[in-house]
């Protein structure tokens, strides 16, 4: 069964902005999905279309096999949405807020309150179900909203940004949460700028720019697309000796930090031999960013190069050697850690990869940018 | 309390101080004919006022989304709205007939037309203020049919006067007026007299209830004013 199929949806603002040209989109039912795109490529529209918020131009939705279009009821009744941006009543308490959607719903009053304990207790906000949620802190806001979309309990969860602007440890157990909630039947389907976030999270991703697909895949066959990867080595202390590495990209920071770049036919066993011959003692070692966030570069900055189209087997490119700069240092999202599970494709990292500087920095950019621009408006 | 203070200068003003002057209105003080239409008008704002502001409020504090997002239909949205609107109006009508109490002593001649009348203009004006909300897109929009219009038009329907006061041409153009009708047909309730005929301001009453429901919901269903 699909949880949502989006046929050749289209969608043209007043305004004359093409937002989307014809998306084809299926989520399995119990998929945890990723919907990914820079600024503007049309995400929150195609959830709005969904959600019934937005008016489509043209093209189908069906929602666990009810189209909006002739059985609309149904498919609503089917689904939850997190907005990207805070759409509950200011002015309003929390348990009001909860007990007026279940309502919207028509669940009845003593069930609602069983859950809105329930709810408010998973998301940690059952002590704030007093207080006028205005006073809320942002990323409570987004809890709030998160409970909200689950009071009918939906069979599909949609959240546009949910972590944009919550702290890093509410991000970690907002992510233990969707996982069990998946994981007890719920299909989710996400967007975020925080690229390990889908890596760790979603077994499909999409990704979308300029109103197209430009990917869709199982994550696992996504990553494998990444043809090499660049290590970080960090170094008790400088070089004593010359370091001789043929047929690898080799830069040094400083004296202590090594960036190697290593493609599919090549082996990090080399590395550390040569790097022993030359008196290294190599302390730690490190993803210079993260694998899905090098493949999302080179697929949307392809557009750039070539048109629109899908950049599925990225060369390396000339002149895009890492030029390192401490802002950038600074914006470098966090390592995704191993986890249980993940072996094949944690091996799989082994021979994917790729430098992608100009790109990489260009994404830190926009997403610094991003994330000034939701930390402010949460004030 | 603002519709209260204001009722009550205006009993005051009209009633006590310049009715006095006045004499009979067709067998009635100036008082006892101006109370229906005072409540009317108490009605017909706050009626109009409760939903314009609450549905202008829910699209601007975007928590409209939320209603759009839900499987309820958009009649039953537009008649929650309407029944908000419908409650706050006749509440304010009831203290405005309370305190037109302290004034005057008032005769009811015919109870169910009474009733009748206040539930359709309330249901009228619900349903404007609807319209009114759904097309508004800043504050100024959601003040001006209110300020411009219809305190115009309530002023001008017949509630400080009957209209055979007016001359011919005036009389007419009133007619255009369907608040007029309400106010009318309201007052006959009370006094068994009008300016119009009964039947024919229910009907007109009715036929705008009809119309008005199916444009709100058609609007919604359209999703004017509130889906991109
Ligand atoms: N209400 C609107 N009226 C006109 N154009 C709009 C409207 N909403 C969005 N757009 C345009 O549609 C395009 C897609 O916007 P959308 O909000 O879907 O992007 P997004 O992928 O969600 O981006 P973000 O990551 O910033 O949330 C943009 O070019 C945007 O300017
Ligand atoms: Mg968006």
């Amino acid at each position: 069964m699909k949880a949502l199929s989006l046929r050749q949806l289209c969608k043209t603002y007043n305004n004359g902005v093409q937002a989307l040209k014809g998306i084809d989109l299926d989520v399995e039912e119990g998929d945890f999905f990723a919907l990914l795109g820079p600024n503007g490529a049309g995400k929150s529209t195609a959830i709005g279309i969904v959600s019934s918020l937005v008016n489509k131009s043209s093209g189908t939705v069906t929602v666990f096999g009810h189209s909006i279009d002739s059985e609309l009821e149904a498919a609503k009744s089917c689904l939850g949405v997190v907005p990207q941006e805070i759409n509950f009543n200011q002015f309003e308490k929390v348990s009001t807020i909860l007990l007026n959607q279940a309502g919207f719903y028509g669940i009845p009053r003593p069930v609602a309150r069983e859950r809105m304990e329930y709810w408010l207790n998973q998301l940690q906000l059952w002590e704030k179900r007093e207080t006028i949620s205005r006073s809320l802190s942002g990323g409570m806001k987004r809890r709030l909203m998160i409970a909200r979309a689950l009071i009918h309990e939906p069979r599909l969860l949609i959240l546009d940004e949910p972590t944009a602007g919550v702290d890093i440890e509410v991000r970690r157990s907002m992510w233990e949460f969707l996982r069990r909630i998946n994981e007890q039947g719920t299909t989710i389907i996400l967007t975020t700028h925080y690229l390990e976030e889908a890596e760790s999270l979603c077994r499909h991703i999409a990704i979308i720019d300029e109103g197209r697909i430009i990917e869709n895949d199982r994550m696992s066959t996504v990553l494998r697309k990444l043809q090499t990867e660049t290590f970080v080595l960090n170094l008790r202390g400088p070089l004593r000796g010359t370091l001789s590495l043929p047929g690898y990209r080799v830069t040094a920071p400083d004296e202590t930090t090594l960036e190697v770049e290593v493609n599919k036919e090549q082996n990090l066993n080399e590395i550390f031999v040569a790097l022993t011959a030359a008196g290294g003692e190599v302390v730690s070692m490190r993803n210079k960013s993260n694998r899905l966030e090098e493949l999302f570069m080179r697929l949307v900055e392809g557009r750039d190069v070539g048109s629109g189209q899908p950049v599925s087997a990225p060369t390396a490119q000339a002149g895009a050697w890492p030029v390192p700069s401490p802002r950038r240092a600074v914006l470098q999202p966090q390592r995704p850690r191993p986890r249980a599970g993940s072996v094949s494709r944690q091996s799989s990292s082994a021979n994917s990869v790729a430098s992608c500087a100009s790109g990489a920095r260009r994404w830190c950019r926009r997403s610094l940018r991003r994330r000034c621009t939701s930390s402010s408006s949460a004030t | 309390m603002p519709p209260v203070i204001t009722a009550t200068l205006y009993f005051i003003i009209f009633g006590n101080l310049i009715g006095g002057r006045i004499g009979q209105m067709g067998g009635f003080t100036y008082l006892q004919y101006i109370a229906p239409g005072l409540i009317m008008m108490s009605v017909i704002t706050n009626s109009y006022g409760n939903v314009v502001s609450s549905f202008f409020g829910a699209k601007f504090g975007r928590h409209i989304e939320e209603l759009l997002v839900s499987p309820l239909p958009n009649w039953l949205i537009v008649l929650g709205y309407v029944a908000g609107g419908m409650l706050r109006g006749l509440l304010v009508g009831l203290i405005v007939t309370i305190i037109a109490l302290f004034f005057t002593r008032l005769h009811v001649e015919h109870l169910f037309v009474v009733i009748a009348a206040v539930l359709l203009t309330s249901i009228v004006f619900a349903l404007g203020g609807f319209v009114n909300a759904v097309f508004a897109r800043n504050f100024d929009q959601i003040t001006f049919v209110p300020t411009f219009i219809l305190t115009p038009m309530t002023y001008l329907g017949g509630v400080f006067y009957s209209i055979s006061m007016l001359p011919e041409w005036a009389q007419a153009v009133s007619k255009a007026n369907p608040i007029l009708y309400m106010v009318s047909a309201f007052r006959y309730g009370f006094l068994g007299q009008s300016d119009v005929d009964v039947g024919f301001s229910f009907a007109i009453m009715t036929l705008s209830v009809v119309v008005l429901f199916a444009a709100c919901v058609w609007l919604m269903e359209k999703g004017t004013g509130t889906r991109e």
